[in-house]
């Protein structure tokens, strides 16, 4: 946070050692030997000399997850308009010609597999949890800027793989919670409280689909990126979505489960 | 993009080969570029469709649009929707704020590069899908920008209705989401890559502006996006959310397929929920850039610097808490009704407090009347005039009158349309040297003698153009109609009075269009020939025109440190060369402050 508030010496300062291969971007490791023993972050470090939003692996992972932020700032006012709109439907009703009042809303009830599936969005928060943690295992990541392999990434791919199968449960679970109500005879267009089943639990699988394609990214930046900081930036990032959407959904089911 | 070793690199741009990667670039002062390029674009098209509209209202029987009166309201859209997303959103906050906003703060780049790129060409993607429209067999959509249900939910509501309003879904959508990324980016930037002394009270006023654009971008554009979805579902999913029971549209019912009993008053909401801060997200960055201006040109301080600030943020505040003004008249309880207006009338306390310190600033200054100087205060006019009619239209029993007459049709240009316009020619030519100058080559002026012919021709012809449509609309000219004459009754001789009036609108609005050819031949001449600007030519003290951030330096990305002692507006009196930058070190005044 200090940084938010005076941005420190470096962006003045840009430093670059071209004979050592260092252009000034921040792409290799420090390469003193304070800092091998240092990682960075501590007083002999030389993060400081580089230029600003490349002063070390945090403040670059620091902009994305701003940024990463108010996307889902964003998301939520988006997920927020559609919840009040759920509430004004249900709440509307209108005059018949003979002055009944007729309000059309017949509450959906939300198939039982919802539960399973809510079940597994949570298990796969902690999944991504294990993985984004061990992105940033500082043994681990010392390794690396040691040259020694790649441990976290290592580390963190089996985690990762869980999540976007578990992901992909979650999806094939909705998929299936719409068969259920279409064979009941329950489809989008059959009353408000549908509209908003489908609508609601819609968007949020689309959100969830592009989690996904995120998770993969991450994953296949797990195999390709060299730089540690882009691999904890990627999985860092797409945790944090998914998180989000987990929590959206814990909402969106409240909603839909208890307040038709 | 990786730099080879051992060569001395001074700009990330100068060493990318391929033409197409100029192209596809992730560096922000060709983005910018880019932006205002697809601004100029969207703003001749728009302009070209609005004279349309006007020669069509005026002389019918030239019948110029050779065809049917939904046509019209074809145009109207394109327009309006063009107008105000592609030019008024675009320009000032994706153009301006990736050429000038970094070096501003004393950065050298944008924060999210990629994301950059991409919401430039996402709304480059846009722009195409909202034009293909015309292109379709029924042409483009009829509802306006404002696109209310239920004729926008049903396809069979007119021609355009249907794949037309449809690709305006999409393109709408489309740029609503690459707005929110380039708002993401302007705030991370702004957050992040402050240099070091920037604290939050030095920033420049049109960062505040930048920034304040921004977050109501992120808040009001989500919301766009779900509204644009319930009706896509309306359209598509047989659903009904802004459909009513017995919804009658051309003689067919068309809530049998539909259940439930949809409110298009819902639309409403959300829609001016966006829709009002989208207004204000066209108009802050002008805003703030008149403050900044009119100080300079003054050589005076801000007038009230912190409450500028503050007004900045409190116009966003409350822009978020308006949106029922624009529905006085579409059946919102009373209760409601009053609560609207009690808080529009509130947004007038800041937004005076704003046009105060405007005069303020330069009250017996003896301003140096340049170019960018005569835009903004340019723009101080319109905003009061277009702004008087503000709390007008924000009384219930007014607005009743009001609502769909010309006189909104007034209110609207001349405070946003014009105001924003105003805005944005004051950004280009002060900003120009900052435009045009690349790493080989110096920047350039624009001429100041075709520039105050463009400056007073626009201003005459935006007062002769929008101030007697307030005239028209008291006298009762409905907005959205295609035709005004041969209508029979007391109301369509009361219109046909109009016509003298009507017919120097168009006159004014073709001058008005015409006036445009200085600007453009100034552009264009510029471009080439213009002066050779020299290092800071107008005497700024922020810091976009620090010698190593400027974008003709050939130290960019230098070793120079860039750092920043003062706020900006620090003028030694009246004589243009005595002033401190904000990264002068040297204090010799004030070095017993604080
Ligand atoms: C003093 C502050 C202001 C007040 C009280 C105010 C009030 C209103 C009201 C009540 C309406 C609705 C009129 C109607 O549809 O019947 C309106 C329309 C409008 N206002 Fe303002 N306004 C203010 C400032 C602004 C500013 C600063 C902008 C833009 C920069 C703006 C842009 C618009 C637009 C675009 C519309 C018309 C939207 C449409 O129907 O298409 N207004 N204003
Ligand atoms: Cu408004």
């Amino acid at each position: 946070m200090a940084a938010t508030i005076t941005p420190i010496d470096s962006e003045r300062d840009r430093k670059r050692r071209l004979e050592d291969h260092d252009h000034g971007s921040g792409r290799r490791p420090p390469n003193d030997k304070n800092d091998k023993r240092t990682g960075g972050g501590d007083d002999g470090d030389n993060w400081n000399n580089r230029p600003q939003g490349r002063r070390g692996p945090r403040e670059k992972l620091g902009r994305y997850r701003l940024a990463i932020f108010f996307a889902l700032a964003g998301d939520l006012m988006f997920f927020i308009a559609i919840v009040s709109a759920f509430f004004v439907s249900q709440a509307s009703g209108r005059y018949d010609a003979y002055n009944n009042y007729i309000n059309q809303w017949l509450p959906t009830t939300v198939p039982p597999i919802l539960w399973l599936n809510t079940a597994t969005l949570i298990i796969s928060s902690a999944t991504i949890e294990i993985a984004r943690r061990r992105m940033f295992q500082e043994t681990h990541a010392m390794e690396e800027w040691l040259g020694i392999g790649k441990p976290t990434s290592k580390r963190a791919i089996p985690w990762l793989t869980a999540t976007i199968v578990l992901g992909l449960l979650f999806l094939t679970g909705q998929w299936l919670a719409w068969n259920q109500l279409h064979l009941q005879r329950v489809f989008m267009r059959t009353n408000p409280s549908s509209h908003f089943f489908f609508l609601i639990t819609g968007v949020h699988a689309v959100h969830l689909f592009l989690g996904i394609a995120a998770l993969m990214a991450a994953l296949i930046g797990l195999y390709r990126s060299r730089q540690l900081e882009n691999r904890q930036i990627l999985v860092d990032c797409s945790a944090w979505y998914w998180h989000s959407m987990g929590i959206f959904w814990l909402f969106l089911f409240t909603l839909l489960a208890f307040f038709q | 993009m990786t730099p080879q070793p051992g060569t001395p690199i001074s700009n990330p741009s100068a060493i990318i080969p391929k033409r197409a990667r100029r192209v596809f670039t992730t560096d922000h002062h060709t983005i910018g570029i880019q932006y205002l390029i697809l601004a100029l674009v969207s703003v001749i098209i728009g302009t070209t469709l609005s004279l349309h509209m006007r020669i069509h209202l005026s002389w019918p029987q030239l019948n110029i649009e050779r065809i049917l009166p939904g046509s019209y309201l074809a145009i109207m859209t394109v327009h309006g929707t063009i107008m105000l997303f592609f030019v008024l959103t675009t320009a000032p906050q994706s153009g301006f704020g990736n050429l000038i906003l970094p070096a501003q703060i004393g950065a050298r780049r944008m924060a999210l590069p990629l994301i950059n790129a991409l919401s430039f060409w996402l709304t480059a993607l846009a722009l195409v899908i909202l034009c293909s429209s015309a292109f379709t067999d029924a042409g483009s959509p009829l509802s306006g920008w404002t696109a209310y249900p239920p004729l926008s939910a049903v396809a069979s509501a007119g021609p355009g209705q249907g794949l037309g309003l449809d690709l305006w879904l999409f393109s709408i959508a489309i740029f609503g989401i690459a707005a929110t990324m380039s708002s993401i980016n302007t705030l991370v930037t702004i957050i992040r890559f402050r240099c070091e002394g920037m604290t939050w009270d030095r920033l420049p006023l049109t960062v505040w502006g930048w920034f304040t654009a921004a977050l109501l971008s992120i808040l009001a554009f989500s919301v766009l996006l779900a509204a644009l979805v319930l009706l896509f579902c309306d359209r598509h999913a047989g659903t009904s959310f802004f459909i009513p029971t017995g919804n009658l549209v051309n003689g067919v019912i068309h809530s049998t397929s539909h259940p439930g009993n949809g409110s298009p008053l819902l639309w409403l909401h959300l829609f001016w929920f966006f829709g009002h801060p989208e207004v204000y997200i066209a108009i802050l960055p002008g805003m703030g850039l008149t403050s900044m201006i009119l100080a300079n040109f003054s050589r005076r301080r801000v007038f009230a610097y912190r409450t500028m600030i503050t007004t900045t943020l409190l116009i966003g505040l409350l822009g978020i808490l308006v949106w029922g003004h624009h529905m006085f008249v579409a059946g919102l309880s009373p209760f409601a009704t009053s609560a609207f207006s009690i808080s529009s009338i509130a947004i007038a306390i800041p937004a005076s407090a704003k046009v105060i310190s405007w005069l303020a600033t330069t009250w017996r200054s003896r301003p140096h009347y340049t170019t960018p100087m005569l835009f903004a205060l340019g723009f101080v006019s319109l905003f009061i005039t277009g702004g008087l009619t503000g709390p007008i239209l924000a009384q219930p029993i007014l607005d009743q009158y009001l609502h769909n007459t010309f006189f909104v049709v007034a209110h609207f240009h001349l405070i946003m349309a014009m105001s924003g316009i105003f805005g944005l020619f004051a950004a280009t030519y002060y900003w120009f040297p900052l435009i045009t100058a690349t790493t080989t080559k110096p920047g350039r002026l624009m001429s100041e003698a075709l520039g105050r012919w463009h400056f007073w021709t626009t201003l005459i012809g935006a007062y002769a153009t929008f101030i007697p449509m307030h005239l028209t609309g008291l006298a009762g000219e409905p907005r959205h109609y295609s035709q005004l004459a041969g209508i029979p009754n007391a109301a369509g001789q009361l219109i046909a009075n109009l016509r003298p009036l009507n017919s120097f609108i168009t006159h004014a609005a073709i001058f008005l269009a015409c006036a445009q050819i200085f600007f453009l031949v100034n552009l264009v001449k510029s471009l080439k020939n213009g002066a050779v600007a020299p290092q800071n030519p107008w005497h700024a003290t922020t810091l976009e025109w620090h010698p190593s951030l400027a974008t003709n330096s050939t130290v960019a990305a230098s070793n120079e440190k860039i750092a920043v002692y003062r706020s900006p507006c620090e003028y030694m009196g009246p004589e243009p060369e005595s002033f401190l930058t904000q990264w002068d070190t040297d204090s010799p005044i004030h070095s017993n402050r604080e």
